[in-house]
């Protein structure tokens, strides 16, 4: 790397001219080669969010029960018992297109360090998928390769992966979505923050040695692919779950101890981001010895030191009497522990590299002037109201029922879970599946976590806005239908290049929508992640912000999943209209995806989902089920279908066609199936919620209001024939 | 009963184990390190599931040579009890303890999922609480369960009753749809010749609390708490 640095290397860095004469500027001088490799990773747009920020500080992230919102490594909530649940969601998307097995594991091992890092033993792993069209060539290798590589390293670790979605659309044909979800428990009294302090204090390395893979990992990320992806492979990393197992096993034996004075992962930027923000952070400065880093080759430079993405690999600040103690823990685990620095007061960061001095740049300017850009912003055209009674049913229910069942985007997803360690730490009381939120119990507890992740993309591409705020809404309905408390949400912005006017309109609209869902549901946004330029050839994706939600249950014995019981009455909570536009049937069986979304009532979706999880911990609801996708017969196919049970639907309102009221997406409505429902409606009416008994359970088949019949068994296996037999096909 | 669960680095289930045995036996287990070497008068040692090693290299291979291994074979061979799970089944084969080997699944890819095993017998020191013949359901974990041993070995597993349990379905029949990992015979667990050392692919720990889906498994703890 005998490179001159000037303005064409830091374009090749992805700097602008603009952002090259800052640093000139900040510098006074012509960087080094190593200095210009830290400001570029650490203004990129994976590390900066220089074009989203402006954005994201609209989303609520406050309410009484939230200890740590977004800037740390995780977001933190009190969950009772003196306990703090901490989670985040973040994407790998560009790594898992480049090389889907490693892109995917490595997403798991980074939000793992993310959550493990402040405290907090993984107690749950979740994730939201968006793959192209099953018909795209590269389509299945992708879904293949990702569904493995999640597996792989969740499995080895020991977390159990709970729960997630997937959704395949032509759009992401070149540019998969992956996005992955920790969840962790910490003592309120043991988090763990990254602000380093006391000068003097050693700078500790521990973890995996340091190669030169993932070099320019981060810059990947902030941009668009053309045609030579494949030749980005080499800057994908490659993950190591048994040393990320050992460091999560070492790392919460040492936070027992009072060692610890700051703690962060190296991710994205490795080195360099974790030793900038934990100085920055902390007002201090550092050094860093790199003759001291644990080395996986030989003759790598400092650039190489400082840029590399090695995976498994963390960085502490100790105090220093605990020195000892803490190296013969991480020698017990068999892990590397190296001081490479310490602290200093001079708000400088500088890295010497065999005698030399490679690097020397004043920490505070290098956050501070960071880049910040309010692009600017196009509205799309939203899609029209589509009037249900000038749509035709030309198929009936029970063949459109058994076609929604059965395709892509509804099909049963246990082909996926199959390959996931569910179970590992026996403490999941909901797996996937089981519930509209995966719930997982504390050991020795009767407190639980419900967990979920959710989003509908193609509601947000025919109205970014309402997109946004239905996903906010449908996690936070996920989370009341297993009768949990929703706390807060994780958000992971999965959008196109923010260079665009039309990309920038759909993040802002979306982020409008989110910031009122939350506002309105009291559901703050404590972590996320923003990942941009999801474009490949100048195709962007549909805008993703996929939402994770977090809720808690006092008493998890009271918790209710989707399987029908027989003989109980089946009753519908929420206002129908019979909503086809950007329905799933509206796709599958009428061939047309357009029209507006549909809206989102926040009142109503509150009070609906507080009447509902009432009934529910009063325990007068056996079972439960959001109305989404699908709409209510497909909701009502899940729950037999999950227990075997079948139901007699009873006739719909005369003002709304069939099709229309059965299969329409309304928002804000959920199946409770009870054993007495004129109670039921009766608390419903009393509370001005809406609520209709459609459906009676029993035997074994599914009885339509048409006079059409189908068997539970035939169902599950339309159901469950998708996957298998798509994974078994030609080539 | 006093129980000791081993920990190689990698181990993941200890935790599921250790809730298993206490809520049986109503004592935590002693948790060893895979670098020591006494394991006292434990009357029950436990090999959990997980990665030992990170299974880089065969599974259990590995910890099959870790100091405290010497002491577990002198604690089998003074005729006490050992328990292996999943990746401690794979341990006590790899350390030569228990005849055969777990081969990848025949489908190549992770199985995660409830299974039915029929208990072959019900007079062990494990099984007392089952009936001969039933079956119960436990959790498959796994992406290398698949027993494989010469027919010489199997035939004289089956005729020295070292047979504990078999893949089957809910009501007890053996087929090869049930045999997801294509395990020779439907084996999911055999015995040592003394009937003490016992070896199994699925979890019976993951299911001994009715919150988590049933209590299939617990009986298993029961019978070994009160021998």
């Amino acid at each position: 790397m005998g490179r001159d640095v000037n303005q064409q290397l830091a374009r090749e860095f992805g700097l602008t001219a603009d952002e090259y004469a800052k640093v000139l500027e900040i510098m006074g001088r012509t960087p080094t080669l190593t200095e210009l490799g830290i400001f570029s990773v650490m203004w990129s747009e994976h590390c900066s969010y220089k074009s989203s920020r402006v954005w994201l500080r609209q989303l609520p992230t406050k309410a009484p029960w939230v200890i740590h919102g977004p800037g740390e490594n995780a977001g933190v909530v009190d969950i009772g018992d003196g306990l703090a649940a901490i989670f985040k969601m973040e994407s790998h998307n560009h790594p898992s297109f480049i090389e889907p097995y490693q892109g995917a594991a490595t997403g798991v091992g980074g939000i793992l360090r993310d959550v493990f890092t402040m405290g907090a033993r993984p107690i749950a792993n979740l994730n939201a998928l968006r793959f192209g069209s099953p018909d795209h060539p590269r389509t299945r290798r992708i879904v293949d390769g990702v569904v493995r590589g999640i597996g792989g390293y969740g499995n080895c670790v020991g977390v159990p992966t709970v729960g997630g979605e997937v959704n395949f659309h032509p759009a992401y044909n070149g540019n998969p979505l992956v996005n992955a979800m920790t969840v962790g428990i910490a003592r309120q009294d043991r988090i763990f923050l990254s602000a380093a302090a006391g000068v003097g204090n050693p700078v500790v390395y521990v973890g995996s040695k340091t190669g030169r893979d993932g070099i320019h990992g981060a810059t990947m990320a902030s941009a668009e692919f053309g045609a030579d992806s494949e030749e980005k492979r080499p800057t994908v990393q490659v993950g190591d779950p048994f040393t990320e197992k050992l460091l999560i096993e070492a790392c919460l034996e040492l936070m027992e101890t009072d060692a610890i004075v700051a703690i962060q992962d190296m991710g994205a930027a490795g080195l360099t981001s974790s030793s900038v923000e934990m100085a920055g952070k902390g007002g201090v400065g550092i050094v860093l010895d790199l003759d001291q880093v644990p080395a996986r080759e030989t003759g790598m430079t400092a650039y190489e030191f400082m840029l590399s993405e090695s995976q498994e690999r963390m960085l502490m600040v100790l105090r220093p009497e605990r020195e000892g103690m803490a190296r013969a823990i991480f020698e017990k685990w068999d892990l590397d522990f190296a001081v490479i620095g310490h602290l200093t007061d001079t708000g400088r960061i500088t890295i010497r590299h065999q005698g030399r001095v490679e690097a020397d740049i004043p920490l505070a300017p290098l956050a501070d002037e960071a880049p910040l850009y309010t692009r600017p912003t196009v509205e799309s055209p939203k899609g029209e109201k589509i009037n249900p009674a000038r749509i035709e049913d030309r198929v009936g229910l029970t063949a459109a029922l058994k076609t929604l069942v059965a395709c892509p985007d509804l099909c049963s997803r246990a082909w996926i879970w199959d390959q996931y360690d569910s179970t590992v730490g026996g403490q999941t009381t909901k797996r996937p599946g089981a519930a509209d939120a995966a719930i997982v119990k504390l050991d020795g507890l009767k407190r639980g976590i419900a967990m979920t992740t959710d989003c509908t993309p193609r509601y947000c591409a025919a109205d970014a806005e309402e997109g946004g705020k239905q996903a906010v809404a449908e996690a936070w309905r996920n989370l009341t239908a297993v009768g949990a408390r929703p706390l807060a949400i994780t958000d992971n912005m999965n959008f196109g290049n923010p260079e665009k006017p039309e990309i920038m309109g759909q993040f802002a609209a979306a982020i409008r929508g989110m910031a009122a869902a939350c506002e309105a549901l009291d559901f703050p946004v404590v972590s996320g992640n923003v990942s941009l330029y999801n474009e490949t050839e100048g195709k962007g994706i549909l805008p993703t912000p996929a939402i994770g939600g977090l809720g808690v249950l006092d008493d998890v014995s009271k918790a209710v999943g989707l399987a029908l019981p027989p003989w109980l009455d089946i009753v519908l909570i929420g206002v129908t209209t019979g909503w086809l536009g950007q329905s799933l049937w509206l796709r599958e069986i009428g061939g047309r995806e357009d029209g507006a979304p549909p809206p989102v009532n926040l009142q109503a979706e509150r009070a609906n989902g507080d009447f509902v999880r009432a009934q529910i911990l009063a325990g007068h609801v056996r079972a439960c089920h959001d109305v989404s996708d699908g709409g209510i017969l497909v909701a009502l196919a899940e729950m037999a279908m999950a227990s075997g049970v079948g139901a007699r639907v009873s006739t719909h309102p005369r003002d709304i066609p069939g099709h229309a009221f059965w299969f329409g997406e309304d928002q804000g409505r959920y199946l409770v199936a009870c054993p007495d429902s004129p109670a039921l409606i009766r608390a419903a009416d009393a509370a001005g919620i809406p609520a209709l008994r459609i459906a009676v359970s029993g035997g074994q088949d599914l009885t339509l209001p048409d006079g059409g019949t189908i068997s539970i068994a035939a169902l599950r296996e339309a159901h469950a024939r998708f996957f298998p037999a798509w994974m078994a096909g030609p080539g | 009963m006093k129980a000791g669960i081993i920990l190689f680095p990698g181990i993941n289930r200890e935790r599921d184990m250790a809730i298993a045995l206490e809520n049986s036996g109503g004592v935590k287990p002693r948790m060893i390190w895979h670098k020591e070497t006494d394991l006292g008068d434990l009357d029950l040692v436990v090999i959990p599931g997980g990665f030992s090693f990170g299974d880089y290299l065969r599974c259990g291979a590995m910890a099959a040579q870790s100091p405290i291994m010497a002491a577990v074979r002198a604690h089998a061979a003074r005729g006490a009890y050992v328990l292996g799970v999943c990746n401690g089944f794979q341990i006590l084969t790899e350390a030569g303890l228990l005849p055969g080997a777990l081969l990848r699944n025949a489908s190549l890819r992770f199985l995660s999922m409830d299974c039915h095993l029929r208990v072959e017998r019900a007079n062990t020191v494990f099984t007392t609480r089952y009936q001969q013949g039933q079956t119960f359901r436990a959790v498959m974990a796994h992406g290398d369960g698949n027993y494989f041993a010469d027919d010489a070995t199997l035939d004289r597993l089956e005729g020295e009753g070292r047979v504990a349990f078999r893949y089957a379905t809910a009501t007890g029949e053996i087929s090869p749809e049930v045999n997801l990992n294509g395990s020779a015979r439907s084996i999911a667990g055999i015995y040592s010749d003394n009937l003490r050392v016992l070896g199994m692919m699925p979890h019976p720990e993951d299911l001994v609390d009715p919150l988590m889906g049933g209590i299939d498994g617990k009986p298993l703890f029961d019978a070994i708490a009160a021998a």
